[in-house]
């Protein structure tokens, strides 16, 4: 007979002041419809701890004037702290130099600067580019319209019922017209975290470039460039703690340099005449007009706030509540996980038979739960797995196992109502 | 408000048994209407004999409130009018949209059940996407879309 002490705690692999991380962020102590704030729809956007909050208002309060114009203190002080902001993103990427570090309004500016930068200029027709299943709209779209402007082909790398790419299938789409290939490192809509790595390698061995989009990877794991080899990474500042209307696009700085620029305007340029104008260096080519500075700085604070806690800790912490919400919901009968990648970041999407996912989301929000509801802008990944739409529980570091416990509740009383 | 009384028994009945469920042998009149932001997507078609709505029936793929606004609706129209399903149509998306003054004169009867989706702004799509697809059929419309231009519900539903 097994003995089971009934005192012993549920043991968690990691350590994790989480009482002093939930003070930081003012936002989670909010109540919704009379019930404590239940924020699970951190893929979608995270919140914003207190001290990025407290910079933006030090920056808006002390600091601002345009950047790389005046003489003044104003624009000087506003400049070097923009200029420090980018060194902070590139310390936390690792990239080599700083140089490297464009900032962009999003994840999504930052994949169109790519094809419009890389791909108008390289790309041509009868030209291939490899894309995945997994991709979020931002990563298929643009290529769309790339490949319809110069006649280029996508191709697209397929994914098991898992929800985990077909890496066979993948290598053997490479051909000698393959010009490009871009991959999610972490599936926004099922939690697959990719081996991108490997898949780097293996296109660079055959002189193919790579854009990673890491909206969903940064946030939630250590991502080191040099380390991954990526010519390109995409992010976004709103899912790491920081402001929305930013974002970064890493790039080696020779293929920056060999890139077109994006936008046209000041600040991209060195001289301009009506017959001529020559460009500034990179990054500030592909950074035209006056950017959102106070964003820019305040997702720099963000990169620290997140470093001093450590990306290797929140993964380690986040693992546990998607351990735990996975064992959870695999209790509840009639209700199915979507997206069971071996890797996996705390992305929980899933069925709950006979209820259609905007009344589970419905109902949830009555019990304070925060959940998204839909296609998740991956209408590919529902076709190949044949679902119209799913329910997702995204969580963060600062999310509770008893706030998986209330959400675990909510679903609960779901089922009740629709019985 | 209480977004349980959204889901009244008489919602997650129509829910579970819809009325009027499936296709019609002999139709005049068929449109599909749209919701591309959740994939939702209803068939109406509608048989007319001169101008009474005759025989209506639908399917398709929905949530709970747009399945069961589709089976009230086809239950309240049959039989009438085309111009009093059109006056239900508008008197219907009034009262989703919150511009409608239930205490007043009106013909919804127990429809009103729906009356607090206005407190939902992601959900009055759900409730109304049946009306406008009624709406589209009636005017020989054949799809709609809950995000198009076109779409009825971004016009003046009764004055076209």
């Amino acid at each position: 007979m097994k003995i089971i002490d009934s005192t012993l705690k549920p043991q968690f692999a990691s350590t994790f002041d989480i009482d002093r991380v939930r003070a930081d962020f003012p936002i989670l102590e909010l109540q919704v419809e009379g019930k404590p704030l239940v924020y699970l729809d951190n893929a979608a956007s995270s919140q914003m701890p207190q001290p990025v909050i407290d910079r933006l208002v030090r920056y808006q309060t002390t600091q601002h004037a345009n950047i790389n114009r005046g003489v003044h203190y104003l624009s000087e002080l506003a400049t070097a702290e923009y200029e420090g902001s980018r060194r902070r993103l590139q310390r936390f990427i690792n990239a080599r130099e700083d140089r490297e570090v464009i900032f962009t309004s999003g994840t999504t500016d930052a994949i169109n600067l790519v094809m419009h930068g890389y791909g108008r200029k390289f790309i041509g027709a009868g030209d291939e580019i490899i894309l995945t299943t997994l991709e979020h709209h931002s990563n298929i779209v643009p290529w769309q319209m790339l490949a319809e402007e110069k006649g280029a082909k996508i191709r697209v790398v397929p994914i098991n019922d898992a929800g985990e790419l077909l890496i066979d299938e993948y290598e053997k789409l490479f051909t000698e017209r393959t010009k490009f290939v871009g991959v999610l490192h972490v599936s926004n809509a099922l939690g697959t975290v990719n081996p991108v790595k490997e898949m780097i390698a293996f296109a660079h061995a055959r002189n193919v470039p790579v854009l990673i989009d890491g909206a969903q990877a940064v946030p939630h794991m250590t991502v080191d460039v040099q380390d991954l080899d990526c010519d390109f990474y995409a992010f976004s500042g709103h899912k790491l703690c920081g402001p929305t209307g930013i974002g970064v696009l890493y790039g080696k700085a020779e293929l920056l340099e060999r890139m077109q620029p994006f936008k046209g305007g000041g600040d991209m340029i060195l001289s301009v005449t009506f017959e001529k104008t020559t460009y500034n260096s990179i990054p500030h080519k592909f950074e035209a007009g006056t950017p959102p500075i106070a964003a820019a700085i305040g997702l720099g604070a963000a990169v620290d706030y997140l470093s001093s806690i450590g990306l290797d800790a929140i993964a380690a912490y986040e693992l546990d509540l998607l351990n735990y919400a996975t064992e959870q919901i695999s209790c509840m009968p009639g209700v199915r996980i979507i997206g069971t990648a071996a890797m996996k970041t705390a992305v929980l999407s899933f069925e709950v038979e006979g209820v259609h996912p905007h009344d589970i989301g419905t109902l949830l929000n009555q019990e304070g739960v925060a959940v998204r509801t839909g296609h998740h802008c991956v209408q590919p990944v529902m076709l190949r797995l044949k679902v119209p739409a799913t329910t997702r529980a995204s969580f963060a570091f600062y999310n509770t196992m008893a706030e998986v416990d209330a959400f675990i509740a909510g679903l609960r009383t779901v089922q009740k109502i629709f019985m | 408000m209480n977004t349980k009384s959204l889901y009244q028994e008489v919602i997650l009945d129509h829910n579970k048994k819809p009325r009027n469920y499936g296709t019609l042998d002999k139709a005049s009149h068929h449109a599909v209407g749209h919701n591309p932001l959740c994939g939702d997507h209803l068939d109406i078609a509608l048989n007319l004999e001169g101008e009474r709505i005759d025989g209506i029936a639908f399917h398709g793929e929905s949530c709970a409130i747009c399945k069961a606004s589709a089976s009230m609706m086809t239950t309240v129209v049959k039989g009438k009018t085309r111009a009093d399903a059109e006056t239900l149509i508008k008197e219907f998306r009034d009262m989703a949209t919150g511009t409608l003054d239930l205490e007043g004169q009106h013909h919804l009867g127990r429809l009103t059940v729906f009356a607090g989706v206005r407190d939902l702004p992601t959900r009055v799509k759900c409730a109304i996407l049946p009306w406008h697809t009624l709406h589209a059929a009636l005017n020989a419309v054949t799809t709609i879309s809950t995000e198009s231009e076109d779409d009825p519900m971004h016009a003046p539903i009764g004055d076209a």
